[in-house]
């Protein structure tokens, strides 16, 4: 069954409408008879759709899954207001004339808000002074003194104007219509019920306060056929009112929820409609979907980019929809009888599995017209994501290669865009289902396709850690090997390339491999140590790379090179706009990385960060001196002489020297590291860009420095000290949070503790910002999802109204771009 | 015909000439780039919004919470990184902490005269000037002693100042250099009023709380400071109107309009995110700060501002404020015609967006004769199902009115809704359980179509426990 909806009109339902969709009148509060049968005329009438399989619904004859329900309605013995446009009928009160029932102006269109807020005290038409409305919260009101009951709503409404309703923008319907007489009961299978194990009966929320509704209007209609007191009949009313109000919305303010037994408030319609969990976000923007998988990932350099290894477990639950044809029924007959088909599917839609018992049978009967579903296999075309999916890119399609084993594998250079790592992350992976969505798939949202960011125009996709140390350790001088030694690295590494011919091959020649021979480049690497006077291909560090027709040259290949975010020669390679060849030279270079460090191997140790015994002293002094430089500026501000820095006390004065003193001691320190630390694999992998800093060496092998809560020195804890380590009113670096120690001596137990606080405070930073932006991402997707960018180069929004007159000023694209820029140089072959 | 951006033109303007290109080489070289720009531009149909939003957001999750930071070496502390972009992107009418960046003409551009301009601009309160005071509670008169050189160097008129000081039911008098404030009332805290006329504004610019004058990296002095007032600082004698800014975006709005509070955003945005060490590309950002402005005043992004205004119905109530939505389009009798991309998704269609704003008119290549027939008689063999499953039905339905029909009395009672006979229910209970009986007998033959894809049962269990219809469209 299809429909299309073209458009949806709003507006408030007619009581003759509510009697002409109904097919019954509800006119008893039970539900089911003796037999467990449902009773006729109850809110569970058979005749307003069927919940139980098996069952035919009474009015159109369908089974549960034709039968779209028939709504019922009941009619209430007095009119109550309808709760979710109480404002809107305070607002015609206050606005209607309470003798001639003229809407209290002359002027034409003005807002019913507008004009309810600036009410004249007498009719414009009749003259007749208007008494004040009290609305008490959540559904009564007053005139005067007077109880202004919905019957009275009612009447005063229904006097009313057609004109008068124009004026103020009411083109819903009639005001009257917000005070029901009738109340539609929906269907029931929007409120099924569910058998418990011991087969109880549960009812749904709306059941049980629409039995409530009618049982009490039942007893009001009762009470006043026998004439009883009018507090009696108020009383029920109220209570009519109560329900059919929390019916609609069960989160007023004013009255008690409505609970069930348990204590739960009950879900009244707009809770089902709300929120995250609410039918709009919770069931038709976000659908469970069937034919997907999820695991844990682990990386494999071998693979390509833009594939995923997909484990045999998981290939053989998930199916693809395949037609058989005249062409490939002999395919498929083979495939059911080697067990690649799980599922056959006979032209009228029975769907029957495949089992060893019926195998045979379902290859004899298969033809044309079938469909089978067959599992996955290598080179379908899957979607892979990774939750939280911020961006784009966090979904993108891979083609399956079944692997043995229980994790999804995958390159390590794709980690980047996902946000992947492989402490235990989790991905989930989605089988498509029609040829049209394989196609958009594989045409559009192929890694190879995505490796360039909207987002700054740069590459997103690259080698990462451990492949970028490879690399760089590769293309270093002085890494030769024979032909014998680089045609077996290049074969484990999986490379089928030529060789140069020469007696020794050096790393440069190997990282050559994969460059295409169209790139001619030169550019500074990560390594390059920004020398005052910069001696280009001679430099020392083999700072400056320089590739001249796909060959390196000179200089390293590094982070800045290869890596993701920043690789140079990858937005080189993206200019010559071919996505296949791009995808490639990532691949080779990752696994050449990875084959020449598993060649070499990389260790490290605690040894590497050994200092000999007279640098260690002159971190020492240096240390001292930064803490000695610290404690003149104390003693200054204890004798009241310190300098006071613009706009800050001298309390914060000394806070902000002492933060600075301390960090250039750090400095000083960092320094002296990095000038006298032998090279070790460490060095190599900070130097390379592939992971860490000059910080962390430091903080490992000499200080660790200042810890910061906020920005500012450690205060907290004890009244006038950090912690009983110290006396009251000390000042001292060490007392606030400075670590003078590094990682491999060890922390005094104070200086742990101020590691663990800075550790603290980046958790709960990291909780409070990943929420807060969450929520600013909501709002700006909410408030630019609907801008396009038409053929004309303007972008609009879904109303047509334009925001720009040519996208992005100058129509670049950032994802085709270099860097959010055009550098036509790239791209001529004259001059 | 497209045109180069302007700034690529120039380059290849001078590269040709530099080269001294013939004319012919030169109209290659235009062609080339332009064959190079093209490939650049959007696709018709880009989902720019959303890009853009995304590579807005997803730096967004990087960066710090905290909310102060040194700016420079000025010593003022304004708020930056994720409270700073949320600010921006709200709209917030005051920024946590405004600043201003102040430049100084050239006639005014020496330490003295820029000192001079710092201390008229800044705020000075009564207690700024004051010395001492001293109460006298029994008469109800405090005498402040005011600084005779600072007063002077703020040109502050001391007669003037009595009227700036805007506290009821007080007198001031002037006696030589003090300023002598009594009380018209009794009974009153001495101590309270003398703080209150302590802290009244004198002289300067209001709100401007700290000023700082410096040297930039152009060797120009400017002052930075704490606390803005576009308008009045640019009235100021010896600032330069024409480059003196601030980062309250409304101020800007005020002074210059909202083209100049449009590139207020820009700049602001960029500016933050920059400093954070992160890095997005520039025509997001302007994209934002477009829609942000293009009703000619500023909109913030969340229910109040641009989520909250949009044309679609659907879209507005599928963000916040549900209820709200729904109510006020039903009151307005307001239609959705489904012109975005939430609202399709609600529907089950395709966003009008991408690929999914364009059909396939082509046809397919011509089928050989003999699979067309295969095809007419699968299709037939479909239809003919469908048909039997839709006749299944109306028998069904026809059965059960048959059944109605014998038990159309009690119907009838149902209506008109009154107590029955203990003999008319037994009656209808039997009449029913032989309905019933019927119905089961014809459901048994039908062939289950849903052997499809059911949850495992306890994922069935969880979700049939919130009690809410999950119904499959077959
Ligand atoms: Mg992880
Ligand atoms: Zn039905
Ligand atoms: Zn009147
Ligand atoms: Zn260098």
């Amino acid at each position: 069954m299809t429909s299309n909806i073209n458009s949806l009109e709003f507006g408030i339902l007619n009581p003759e409408m509510v009697r002409q969709m109904a097919t019954i009148r509800i006119v008893t509060s039970d539900l089911y008879d003796a037999d467990g049968y449902p009773v006729d005329g109850g809110v569970m009438d058979s005749r307003m759709g069927v919940i139980d399989p098996g069952m035919r619904c009474r009015t159109c004859g369908g089974n549960i899954d034709q039968c779209k329900g028939h709504f019922g309605y009941l009619e209430l013995a007095k009119p109550v207001v309808h709760v979710l446009f109480i404002k809107v009928v305070y607002s015609l009160i206050k606005c209607t004339c309470q003798k001639c029932g003229r809407i209290l102006t002359k002027s034409e269109k003005i807002g019913l808000e507008k004009l309810a807020k600036n009410i004249p005290a007498k009719c414009p038409y009749c003259d007749a002074q208007q008494k004040k409305v009290v609305f008490i919260k959540p559904y009564t009101f007053n005139l005067g003194k007077d109880e202004f009951d919905s019957e009275k709503v009612r009447e005063m409404f229904e006097k009313i104007p057609d004109e008068d309703l124009k004026k103020i923008k009411f083109r819903g319907g009639r005001p009257e219509w917000l005070v029901l007489t009738l109340l539609p009961v929906s269907p029931v299978n929007t409120r099924p019920s569910i058998t418990l194990e011991t087969g109880e009966r549960s009812e749904d929320d709306l059941t049980h306060k629409l039995v409530d509704i009618v049982r009490i209007n039942q007893s009001l209609r009762e009470n006043i056929d026998i004439g009883a007191p009018e507090f009696i009949i108020n009383d029920l009313w109220e209570l009519v009112q109560y329900h059919v109000s929390t019916l609609f919305d069960n989160e007023l303010t004013g009255i008690p929820q409505a609970r069930h037994r348990s204590g739960r408030p009950l879900r009244g319609m707009i809770q089902r409609l709300k929120g995250k969990e609410g039918r709009i976000r919770g069931n038709l923007l976000g659908k469970r979907v069937n034919f997907s998988a999820r695991t844990v990932i682990s990386p494999d350099p071998m693979l390509s980019v833009n594939e995923v290894g997909v484990p045999e477990e998981v290939a053989s639950e998930l199916t693809i929809p395949e037609h058989v044809t005249p062409l490939n029924i002999e395919v498929v007959k083979n495939m059911i009888l080697t067990g690649k088909v799980n599922y056959v599917l006979r032209p009228d839609g029975r769907k029957i599995k495949v089992t060893d018992d019926n195998r045979n049978d379902l290859i004899r009967l298969i033809d044309k017209g079938w469909i089978i579903e067959r599992k996955l296999k290598d080179g379908d075309v899957v979607l892979f994501n990774r939750q939280p999916s911020l961006h784009k890119v966090s979904i993108m399609a891979h083609y399956a290669v079944v692997m043995p084993y229980k994790t999804f594998r995958m390159n390590p250079s794709v980690c980047p865009p996902y946000n992947a790592d492989f402490d235990g992350d989790e991905m989930n992976l989605h089988a498509l289902q029609t040829q049209e969505a394989r196609t958009e798939a594989s045409l559009l949202m192929d890694v190879k396709h995505n490796i360039i960011s909207p987002k700054f125009g740069g590459s997103l996709v690259g080698l990462d850690l451990d492949q970028v140390t490879g690399i760089y350790m590769l293309t270093k001088n002085g890494v030769e090997f024979t032909p014998e030694e680089a045609a077996d690295m290049l074969a484990s590494a999986g490379i089928d390339a030529e060789l140069p011919n020469k007696k020794k091959i050096t790393g440069k020649d190997l990282a050559s491999i994969p460059i295409p021979k169209e790139i001619n480049m030169k550019f500074k690497a990560n390594i390059c140590r920004q020398c005052a006077k910069c001696v280009g291909e001679d430099c020392k560090n083999e700072g400056m790379v320089v590739i001249k027709k796909g060959q390196l040259i000179s200089g390293v290949l590094d982070k800045t090179a290869i890596g993701a975010f920043k690789g140079k020669i990858i937005n080189k390679i993206n200019t010559l706009g071919d996505d296949e060849q791009l995808k490639n030279f990532i691949d080779v270079m990752g696994r050449l990385g990875t084959a020449y460090l598993m060649k070499r191997g990389l260790t490290i140790g605690i040894s590497d960060i050994d200092l000999s015994k007279s640098v260690m002293n002159d971190i020492q002094k240096d240390i001292q001196d930064a803490v000695s430089k610290a404690n003149k500026l104390i003693s200054k501000y204890n004798e009241g002489s310190i300098r006071a820095l613009p706009g800050m006390t001298a309390k914060e004065s000394l806070e902000a020297q002492m933060l600075n003193t301390l960090a250039g001691g750090l400095n000083e320190v960092s320094k002296i590291v990095v000038k006298n630390i032998s090279y070790s694999d460490i060095i190599a992998m900070t130097e390379s860009g592939a992971k860490g800093s000059n910080i962390n060496t430091t903080q490992m092998a000499a200080c660790v420095g200042s810890e910061t809560i906020l920005g500012e020195r450690i205060q907290r804890g004890y009244m006038g000290r950090t912690l009983p380590h110290f006396e009251v009113g000390d000042l001292s670096a060490a007392s606030h949070g400075f670590v003078a120690r590094g990682f491999k001596e060890g922390l005094l137990p104070y200086e742990f503790f101020w590691n663990l606080m800075n550790g603290r405070e980046g958790l709960m930073d990291k909780s409070l910002r990943t929420r807060k932006s969450g929520y600013m991402q909501r709002r700006l997707i909410n408030s630019l999802q609907d801008l396009k960018v038409f053929d004309d180069m303007t972008v609009r929004g879904s109303n047509g109204e334009i925001i720009q007159f040519f996208a992005g000023e100058d129509g670049i694209d950032p994802s085709k771009s270099d860097w959010g820029k055009l550098e036509w140089q790239n791209y001529i072959t004259v001059g | 015909m497209m045109k180069l951006p302007e700034k690529i033109e120039q380059q290849v303007e001078e590269f040709a000439k530099e080269k001294k290109m013939t004319p012919d080489k030169k109209k290659k070289l235009h062609e080339e780039v332009m064959t190079a720009y093209k490939m650049m531009l959007y696709s018709p149909e880009e989902a720019i919004g959303i890009i853009a939003a995304q590579s807005l957001s997803e730096p967004a999750t990087q960066m710090t919470m905290r909310t102060y930071h040194f700016a420079g070496t000025a010593g003022i502390q304004v708020t930056l990184g994720l409270p700073r972009i949320l600010e921006i992107f709200d709209a917030k009418k005051e920024p946590e902490t405004p600043a201003m960046t102040i430049y100084i003409d050239k006639k005014h551009q020496t330490e003295p005269k820029v000192t001079h301009i710092a201390e008229m601009i800044k705020e000075v309160k009564l207690k700024d000037v004051v010395t001492t005071s001293i109460m006298d509670v029994i008469n109800m008169v405090v005498k402040f002693r005011l600084n005779d050189e600072k007063i002077k160097r703020l040109e502050i008129d001391i007669k003037k100042v009595s009227s700036k000081i805007k506290i009821k039911n007080i007198e001031i008098g002037v006696q030589g250099k003090d300023l002598v404030v009594t009380s018209k009332k009794e009974n009153i805290n001495i101590h309270k009023l003398r703080y209150k006329i302590l802290e009244s504004h004198v002289s300067g610019i209001k709100n401007i709380s700290q000023v700082i004058i410096q040297k930039d990296e152009f060797d120009e002095w400017v002052i930075h400071t704490l606390g803005s007032n576009l308008k009045k600082v640019c009235e100021i004698e010896g600032v330069d109107g024409t480059r003196t800014t601030t980062n309250n975006i409304f101020e800007i709005k005020e002074v210059f309009g909202i083209e100049a509070a449009r590139n207020a955003i820009i700049k602001e945005a960029m500016h933050t995110i920059e400093e954070q060490g992160l890095g997005v590309d520039i025509r997001y950002v302007m994209l934002l700060a477009d829609i942000m402005t293009f009703n000619e005043k500023i909109m913030g992004i969340g229910r109040y501002g641009i989520a909250g205004h949009k044309h679609s119905i659907i879209a507005r109530a599928s963000f916040e404020e549900t209820k709200k939505h729904l109510i006020d389009a039903a009151v307005k009798g307001l239609k959705d015609d489904l012109s975005g991309s939430v609202e399709n998704i609600i529907m089950n269609k395709v966003a009008p967006m991408g690929t999914g704003s364009f059909t396939l008119i082509g046809s397919l290549p011509k089928v050989p004769s003999e699979i067309k027939k295969e095809y007419e008689k699968i299709e037939k063999e479909m239809t003919k199902r469908r048909e039997e499953v839709e006749a299944e039905r109306l028998k069904v339905l026809e059965e059960q009115k048959q059944a109605e029909k014998v038990a159309e009395e009690p119907k009838a009672e149902l209506l008109t809704e009154e107590p029955k006979t203990e003999k008319q229910k037994e009656e209808k209970a039997a009449k029913k359980t032989e309905k019933k009986a019927k119905v089961g007998e014809k459901t048994k033959k039908e062939p289950k179509t849903r052997i499809a894809k059911k949850k495992p049962a306890t994922e069935k269990a969880k979700k049939s426990a919130s009690s809410e219809t999950k119904k499959k469209k077959k």
